[in-house]
Formats: C-alpha cells, structure tokens, sequence
C-alpha cells in the first residue's frame, strides 16, 4: 500500500513521467493560487473516480460479473472506456452540485476548475492504469489519491518556477510555451531522482 | 482548390496545434520511445479525427445544444474503442507497446477541440480535411519526436541498427536519458523555440515589459 | 402519417431544443455506437485471441530454442512438446482431474475462489496472492524427467514481471530463465528481457549444498554458482527477478511440488 502511494506519487508521477494532464498543466500554471486549487480538485475528482470506475469493473464489466444471472460468458471490458468517462463525468457533476449545496466556500474555489478536469487526461489515465495494474479496490482508492497528490505536486512546483519566471529576460522564440516545457523538463528530471527511493 | 489544401497544410507547420496551441500532447509524448510506437499513434489519431470530425460535421444541424459535448464524446469513444480493437486485432504488438494511450485519446483536447470548433459549423468534406491536416500537424511533430529519442536512446530506426553501439564495437553509446521522460519535454521546448524563431510572429508577447537591454533598446 | 419515412423527416425537422429530439437523438447516437462496438468487438475477440495463444506459444518456443540440445532430445524421444500439468501449489501433487488447457494461471492468480493470499512476510515477489494452482510443464522421457518449466511472476520496480524458469533434472541447475512480460523502464529495467542478460543464468545452482535457497541478483559481477550480475541503473528490477525466483522456489512457491518430485520423481 505505502508503495503504491509513494510510487504513484513520485516515481511514476501521471503528470511528469506518463505526460498526463499536460495541456490543463501548462494552461492553468500561470498563478500559483490557481495551480493549487485546481491541483486539491484533481486530488479529490482521482481519489473519488478510481475507486468508483474500480467498482464498475468489477461489478458490471469484466467476465464473469453477470454470472449471478445466468451469463458467465459476458465480458463488457470492451466499453470500460466510455463507462469510464461517463463515471468521470457524473461524479464531477455531483461532485460540483454536492459543494455548491454543502460548502459554498469551498464550491466558490475549487468548482471552477472541476469541469476541466472532467476532460483531464490525468483522470481517464488513472483510472486505465487501474484497470492495466489489476488493483483491488482499496489499492484503487490509495492509487487515485497518490496519483492526484503527485500531479498536484507537480503542477503546484511548476507554477511557483512559472511566477519567478515572467520576470526573467527569456530569448524571444522561447518566452511562454517554449519555456515551459524546459522547465517541466527539469522538473521531470528532478522527480526522476526519486526513482532510488526506497518505499 | 487551393483553400482546401490550405485546411490540410496549415496546421502542419504554421498553425501546429502542439507546437502553437498545446493542444493533444498529453497521450502523444508517452509513446514517443520509439519510432514505430509514435507512427502507430499518429495513424490511430488522424483516423479518429478524420473520422469523427466527418460524422459530427454529417449531423452537425441535428445535435440538440443540450447534449452537443456528450454526443462528441460518445462518437469519439466508439471510434478509439474500435481503433483500438481493430490493432489488438492486427498490429498485437504495437498495441500491448502503446498500453493506455490509445485509449486516452479520447480526452485528447485536439480531437474534442476540432469538433467543437470546426466540425460543428462546416460541412463534411472540409471537416475532414481539417482533420486529416491537424492529424498530420499532430504526426510530424509525433514522428520527429520519435525519430530523435529512438535514434539516440537506442541508435536504431523502426528496429533496424542505424548508428553501431559501442557495445557491438561501433562509436555509439546510447543516451539513456533519450529513453526516459524528461528528455521529450526538452525536444519539444527546442522544436518550438526553433518554429518560434522561424516564424516570429507566433513568438509570444512577454506578459512584463522589462527594463533591460533588449526592453530599453 | 403512417409511413414511416415522412415520420422520420418529420422527427428531423423538430428544433434541436424540442425534448422529443434530444431524447431521440441520444438514443439514436448510443445505439448505433454500441451496435458499432458489439460488432467490432465480437469480429474481432478470435483475432486477438488468437494473438495471445501465438504469442504464448512463441515464447515457449523460443525458451525451448534457447536450451542447447533440447531440440535433438525431442527428436529422439520422438515428442513435439511439452507436457503440461497442473499443481496443487500448497501439497505439491498433480491435478490430473483438471484438464490445463481449459485454467487460466493470470486470471485464477486474482480470483478470490482460486487464489490465496501470501503473507506478508513472506511475500518477497511482492505478489500480495497468488493462484492455489499452477500449471508446470515437463521434458519426459520414458518415464525419466529430463527438464521443468515453471510459471514464475513477481513485481519489478514498476510492473509484473512474468518469466519461465527451466530447472534440469537434478532440479537444482538452471537450464534457462525466460522473460515473457514486463513493463519496466525501457532502456534500463527493461534490459531484463535482453538475451545477453538471460544468457547468465544457465548453469547456476538454485539451491546450496544444505538445501538452503542460495540464487540471488548481485549488484556487479556475480561471482560463484548461486550469484547473477545485476543490471547497473536497474538495481530495483533485477532484485525484483532474483526475489521472484527466491519466492517461487521457496515453500509457499513451487518448493512442497519440487521436495515431493526430488523424492518420489514423477
């Protein structure tokens, strides 16, 4: 368990090893501020999605989970994709109806960002690697929780380099996009000396 | 004529939609490791995309408003579901090698993008040559991408041998940071630096006019 | 109005707000992507079984290719192939009830009525469970053994790593060790799957003159018969084999099956 948090958060980062997520990553990294709400939002949506889209393979899809009806021989894996992105979709619907009803405060920073986190790749990603690793459920909901935490990691450093960045004298062709991808880069380069990490 | 040509060759080097507009890079970097992994994802891109701005541009006047992103999503999904059985199906190896990323290209933002944008308000052909180009756009830079990280991560093309290892007697040591992550960032921060300062005018405005020589002068 | 083309321009023509259309509309879409689906996927599912069979059998092929001799032995005992049987892990004896071409060793490995979990502490390969029964696949000749194949899984650094491992007769030598799936970091981890690396095995003793598991990934040369080179920059994923092999020999793995054969033979 602990070594899937830990992996998931830093040797195999969604955001900086699997290049996950990167066009919400580089478009909302302006201001740190945003960074961090968007980054707590997806930490939530993962941790909420993995386990749910892991029950709805298991329940509903693979073979064998209509059994108990007779049909043994069915096996719906092949529309886990659209079953997920449908998941993914409605629980941040719900998710965004639930925090404007119960915590307008909370509603107030983070539900801007949850529908673009609705068509984050990051999210659909962590839900196929579940599907790929076989995790059990509760595996599940330690790998979308870590996987948020890292990816929230990741866009929280970049924005905070970003910031200092606006201020420096950047050659013409690379202000803007072409920094920001060095500069992932290197963050990219620095999570990797996590890989020695012993969980 | 020449107009149509202009859908598909714009966005191949001019207006590329990740070099320009960060559009898609998500599911296209991780499979850049080798040169056949990123030509099998560029062909299952521009297909998808061809294909699905073709049938949203087909029933573009009759999508209720309402619905309109969930119907875009729903044909797209089907068609990366059936792309990626029809290379389970035929190209076995390829597809165990591209793992989940076939699959994201449904959140991929250049097809969801395209349809939004284009497909919505055009008629079928024109849509599906906007496609096909942004499909190309997409597949050059997949493909050079590709070609760079294969040819001196592992000093082979497709496979075949092309630089001799010093392991097999030869002058070349294979850079083992091409294999890994961090070094795809750092060709497509080079590639649009070398765009940006051939074609100056997407060069971005800095968002801080500064003081220091180049501000004064 | 009855006929159904003028109903059909007639539901075309409402506004795309009117609710009937949006209704229609939806279904129409979902179903003719899953008739799409159904019908690709069912086409389809022989081919890329197809595919897997093959590639199983290549594999199996190529580990059989990789055994210097082993070739003219099948020849000469006049078999094509192996023999497969199926092993209740725990006792160590054949399920010969149970016919192994119809048992899936990945599925059952998860399954909760096939499987069991391993213990923590002895769980090296870092597998959390395994399937309570295993297939094993045979070199007989006339009733003597002449090799083993033996399914072995365990996790690398970021993956599963499965190999087959072939035991000689004495079931302490290492004929060969076969790599058959990993997903470990390319270029460095995935040099597991690298011949030159598969070739130091071959030779080495499993077990040492007490009995004692001895076979162990060492970082740098390995020196001796129970020792095999590491991979520099893959300390993780080359541990990850050698603990692998240590769990599957070992006493919750294959070792009851390998004390009953070294007593009783086959």
């Amino acid at each position: 368990m602990t070594e899937i948090l830990v992996t998931s958060i830093f040797q195999q980062n969604l955001a900086l090893s699997f290049f996950l997520g990167i066009c919400t990553f580089l478009a909302v990294s302006e201001r740190f501020e945003t960074a961090v709400g968007l980054g707590l939002a997806l930490i939530v949506v993962q941790t909420i999605t993995v386990p749910a889209n892991n029950l709805i393979l298991n329940g509903l899809l693979v073979e064998g989970a209509w059994a108990w009806l007779g049909l043994p021989d069915v096996n719906l894996t092949f529309v886990s994709l659209i079953a997920f992105i449908g998941v993914i979709a409605a629980m941040v619907q719900i998710l965004e109806m639930t925090l404007d009803r119960f915590a307008p405060a909370l509603y107030r920073a983070l539900g801007i960002f949850l529908p673009l986190i609705t068509v984050n790749c990051a999210v659909l990603g962590g839900s196929l690697f579940m599907v790929e690793r076989q995790y059990s459920f509760s595996e599940s909901v330690v790998y979308g929780f870590g996987g948020g935490v890292g990816w929230a990691l990741a866009i929280v450093s970049f924005a905070a380099i970003r910031e200092r960045l606006k201020y420096s004298d950047i050659p013409e062709g690379l202000q803007g996009l072409g920094s920001a991808f060095l500069v992932t880069g290197l963050i990219s380069l620095g999570f990797s000396a996590f890989a020695r990490l012993e969980p | 004529m020449l107009s149509r040509l202009r859908t598909v060759t714009g966005p191949i080097i001019a207006n590329n939609p990740i070099t320009l507009q960060i559009l898609g890079i998500c599911s296209a970097l991780a499979v850049t490791t080798s040169l056949s992994t990123a030509l099998t994802m560029s062909a299952a891109l521009t297909v998808v995309l061809c294909l699905s701005s073709g049938i949203i541009s087909l029933i573009r006047h009759h999508i209720p408003p309402v619905i309109r992103l969930i119907v875009q999503i729903i044909i797209i999904a089907s068609l990366v579901i059936v792309i990626d059985e029809f290379l389970r199906a035929f190209a076995f190896e390829i597809s165990r090698q591209l793992s989940i990323f076939v699959g994201l290209i449904v959140t991929n933002c250049l097809v969801l993008g395209r349809a939004e944008s284009f497909a919505m308000h055009n008629p079928p052909l024109p849509a599906v040559l906007d496609g096909l180009g942004n499909g190309l756009g997409y597949s050059a830079v997949l493909i050079l991408v590709g070609t760079i990280r294969e040819l001196l991560g592992a000093g082979t093309l497709l496979g075949y041998p092309m630089l001799p290892l010093a392991a097999e007697g030869g002058w070349f040591e294979p850079l083992g940071l091409m294999q890994l992550a961090p070094s795809a960032f750092f060709i497509i921060g080079f590639l649009i630096w070398a765009i940006r300062t051939r074609w100056a005018a997407q060069v971005e405005p800095p968002k801080f006019a500064l003081k220091t020589r180049r501000a004064v002068r | 109005m009855a006929d159904p083309l003028s109903l059909w321009r007639g539901f075309l023509a409402r506004p795309n707000d009117d609710r009937l259309k949006v209704f229609g509309m939806a279904m129409m879409v979902s179903l003719v992507c899953a008739v799409t689906l159904s019908t690709t996927s069912v086409l389809l599912r022989p081919y890329q079984e197809a595919h897997l069979e093959a590639e199983r059998r290549a594999q199996m092929e190529a580990m059989l290719d990789r055994l210097p001799g082993l070739r003219d032995l099948m020849e000469e005992a006049g078999v094509d192939g192996l023999t497969t049987r199926l092993v209740d892990l725990e006792t160590g004896v054949f399920l010969l009830d149970m016919d192994p071409a119809e048992f899936d060793a990945r599925a059952a490995a998860t399954d909760p009525e096939l499987s069991a979990a391993i213990p923590a502490e002895v769980d090296i390969a870092g597998l959390r469970t395994r399937a309570r029964i295993a297939p094993v696949h045979f070199l007989e000749r006339d009733g003597a053994l002449h090799l083993i194949v033996l399914p072995v899984s365990g996790a690398g650094y970021q993956s599963t790593i499965h190999a087959m491992l072939a035991l000689e007769a004495d079931l302490r030598t290492i004929a060969a060790l076969t790599i058959l799936e990993q997903g470990e970091t390319p270029g460095l981890g995935s040099r597991i799957e690298d011949p030159a690396w598969q070739a130091l095995w071959p030779g080495k003793q499993i077990t040492d003159e007490s009995g004692q598991i001895a076979i162990a990934v060492v970082r740098g040369p390995g020196t001796g018969p129970y020792e095999v080179d590491g991979i520099t920059g893959a300390t993780q994923t080359a541990t990850g084999v050698g603990n692998m092999l240590r769990y599957w020999l070992g006493d919750h793995g294959f070792g009851p099956f390998l004390d009953r054969l070294r007593q009783g033979g086959l």
